[in-house]
């Protein structure tokens, strides 16, 4: 009888242990993310006892290799913001698109079909894609514009755009297909057609789910970096033309880090570049997180 | 005559209201019609589009591709020869990835998923992990940098990189295991339980056994997505050229995306190496795009037995 009640005990305790060592091993997303930032901020304040915050952040001018350098990083927001802005302008529209074909037009076997088709485009490397617009599409857009460089912001958002789709399209196929049947049965019994059905049940429905799709969607495109690094232009301006060469934040940090110095003033500047960018796709990703637990569709009533 | 003229009159407004909704309907019917039209075309563009990218991939790269492409390294400062160097060592960035990432994520994905009880706790474990999802390659990049390269002292190699690597496959692998374990019904683990096995037997001996296929789908997909990543490896593992296989961890290392970045964009003739640039974009293809047809066909199997 004791015997049998302390094995129980062990068993418990071994149980305990085991659950703990799970628990820890979960935290390494937390305790990494944590690294990041850390780290991040250690190599890119230095460069704040040389530049102002505000200078840094409003700065016309990125001249991290002239003498006396110039640190100003709003050219390469700008970028970052109006490739992220146009290429959102073309996937939003094509990716939610796909996702009501898949989830509500397409027969089965074309879904079998378009799927894998959806799947693979977000599995093309970035390196692929930025080489594609690189050695096809910038000689293309040359010639039909008629313009100096096919390397440009039209150029780099069109590749991101196309990088995006993917997960714009499969998330908000999962947040159409999850809004309930009895919702849509219903429209479709008083009359509506199909495309009625859609535009006033189902999007509504699922608009939160397709909102934070198109947050995580801008998040990748802002945050992608062979694309714009090789297809962007690198021109550190303010861009007054869709057609102008840009330099967008991951295209410096890329492109420069290999050059700069050791812990010099321009590899601190390239790591505080790194923790605005961060900044941005951190701030996407929370208001995604935000929407989608705030507007959770939960059932047919909350609608 | 008065009362047949107005009953006329009726009749006649009946039947314009009829054809009124008669045409009203055509209207909706021709709305959804053109609506429709346009799902199938966005459907259409993506495809197209990747259509148009193999296609050029494959007709300017299939010609560079031969035995001594594949098997060679590169020659005459990167203008002739092949590209050996560069598979193993995106062989060995995308393994050694795993070999991180695995282990960790199919762990975390346990707790996530047998363990924890919602609260604040969970909450704050998944914003981590979504949030490291989204965190971008190029800033994994300075992180792997910073911390594994310099802090650590590992210097620019295989383990760096490997380790980058992981880090940024590991959400991918949490969210497909996860979804392995998921699936596994709750009767498995009721039946088990009731059994008297504890949750650690009922999880390693049911759960997991059962979860095994889809984890292994979510597996090859990370060692597909760490194969063609570049940013995260530029400062941490890769080189421009290295003349030897490598033959440890602590060295440096030739891989396929950043081969592809540095010929397209750096190397001594641009165009001249044309054919090269092609040729290693089609074998980086291929790899990926055959290890996720591997995934794809698996998991379509996988979802018609169940």
């Amino acid at each position: 009888m004791r015997k049998n009640k302390q094995t129980g005990k062990g068993r418990q305790r071994k149980e305990r242990i085991i659950r703990f060592f799970f628990f820890s091993v979960a935290l390494t997303s937390i305790t990494i993310l944590t690294l990041i930032v850390v780290f991040l901020f250690w190599e890119g304040l230095p460069i704040f006892s040389k530049v102002s915050v505000y200078d840094f952040l409003f700065g016309r001018y990125w001249y991290p290799t002239d003498e006396p350098p110039d640190f100003g990083i709003f050219p390469l927001i700008v970028a970052s913001l109006a490739v992220t802005a146009m290429s959102a302008v073309i996937s939003i529209p094509l990716g939610v698109m796909t996702a009501l074909y898949l989830a509500e037009s397409a027969s089965a076997r074309l879904r079998e079909w378009v799927k894998p088709i959806v799947e693979l485009l977000a599995a093309l490397p970035s390196v692929v894609i930025g080489f594609f617009g690189m050695v096809i599409v910038a000689p293309f857009l040359q010639e039909i514009f008629n313009i100096p460089t096919g390397l440009n912001l039209f150029n780099a958002s069109l590749m991101l755009a196309f990088m995006s789709v993917p997960t714009i399209c499969s998330i908000s196929e999962d947040a159409i297909y999850s809004v309930p049947l009895e919702l849509k049965e219903a429209s479709l019994a008083l009359g509506a057609t199909q495309w009625e059905t859609i535009a006033r049940v189902i999007l509504p429905a699922s608009l939160s789910g397709i909102s934070t799709a198109i947050i995580l969607g801008m998040s990748r495109a802002i945050g992608e970096t062979m694309v714009v690094l090789m297809i962007a232009g690198g021109a550190a301006q303010l861009p007054s033309s869709i057609f102008d060469p840009v330099r967008p934040m991951p295209a410096s940090i890329a492109a420069e880090m290999a050059e700069a110095p050791f812990r010099s003033d321009h590899y601190y500047a390239l790591f505080a570049t790194g923790v605005v960018l961060f900044a941005f796709t951190l701030l996407f990703n929370l208001v995604s997180e935000h929407i989608s637990n705030k507007y959770r569709q939960v059932g047919a009533a909350t609608l | 005559m008065a009362i047949g003229i107005r009953k006329n009159n009726q009749q006649s407004t009946i039947i314009n209201q009829q054809s009124n909704m008669n045409s009203l309907l055509r209207r909706r019917k021709l709305i959804q019609v053109t609506i429709f039209g346009l799902f199938r075309l966005s459907a259409a563009i993506n495809g197209i589009a990747l259509l148009v990218v193999v296609y050029f991939l494959v007709a300017r790269g299939w010609r560079a591709i031969n035995w001594t492409f594949l098997t060679q390294p590169p020659m005459d400062s990167m203008t002739k020869g092949g590209i050996l160097p560069c598979i193993v060592g995106t062989l060995c960035l995308s393994l050694g990835a795993i070999l991180v990432a695995l282990p960790i994520g199919v762990a975390s994905a346990i707790y996530l998923n047998e363990y924890a009880r919602p609260g604040r706790l969970l909450r704050a474990i998944r914003i981590g992990i979504n949030n490291l999802a989204g965190v971008p390659s190029v800033v994994f990049g300075l992180f792997g940098l910073a911390f594994f390269v310099v802090w650590l002292k590992m210097g620019v190699s295989i383990l760096a990189g490997s380790l980058t690597l992981g880090v940024l496959t590991l959400p991918v692998i949490i969210g497909s295991s996860e979804e392995a374990l998921r699936s596994v019904p709750d009767t498995y683990r009721e039946a088990s339980l009731g059994l008297g096995a504890t949750k650690w037997q009922t999880i390693y001996r049911v759960v997991l056994p059962a979860a095994l296929p889809g984890i292994l789908t979510g597996a090859i997909l990370g060692i597909s997505r760490a194969a063609g990543e570049t940013a995260p490896i530029m400062f941490t593992a890769a080189v421009f050229y290295t003349p030897s296989l490598p033959t440890s961890v602590f060295d440096e290392i030739m891989a396929l995306p950043y081969h592809i970045y540095v010929l397209a964009t750096a190397g001594t003739e641009i165009e001249a190496t044309r054919h090269l640039q092609y040729g290693t974009a089609l074998v980086l293809i291929v790899l990926v795009f055959g290890l996720n047809l591997i995934a794809i066909i698996y998991r379509a199997r996988l979802q018609r037995r169940m």
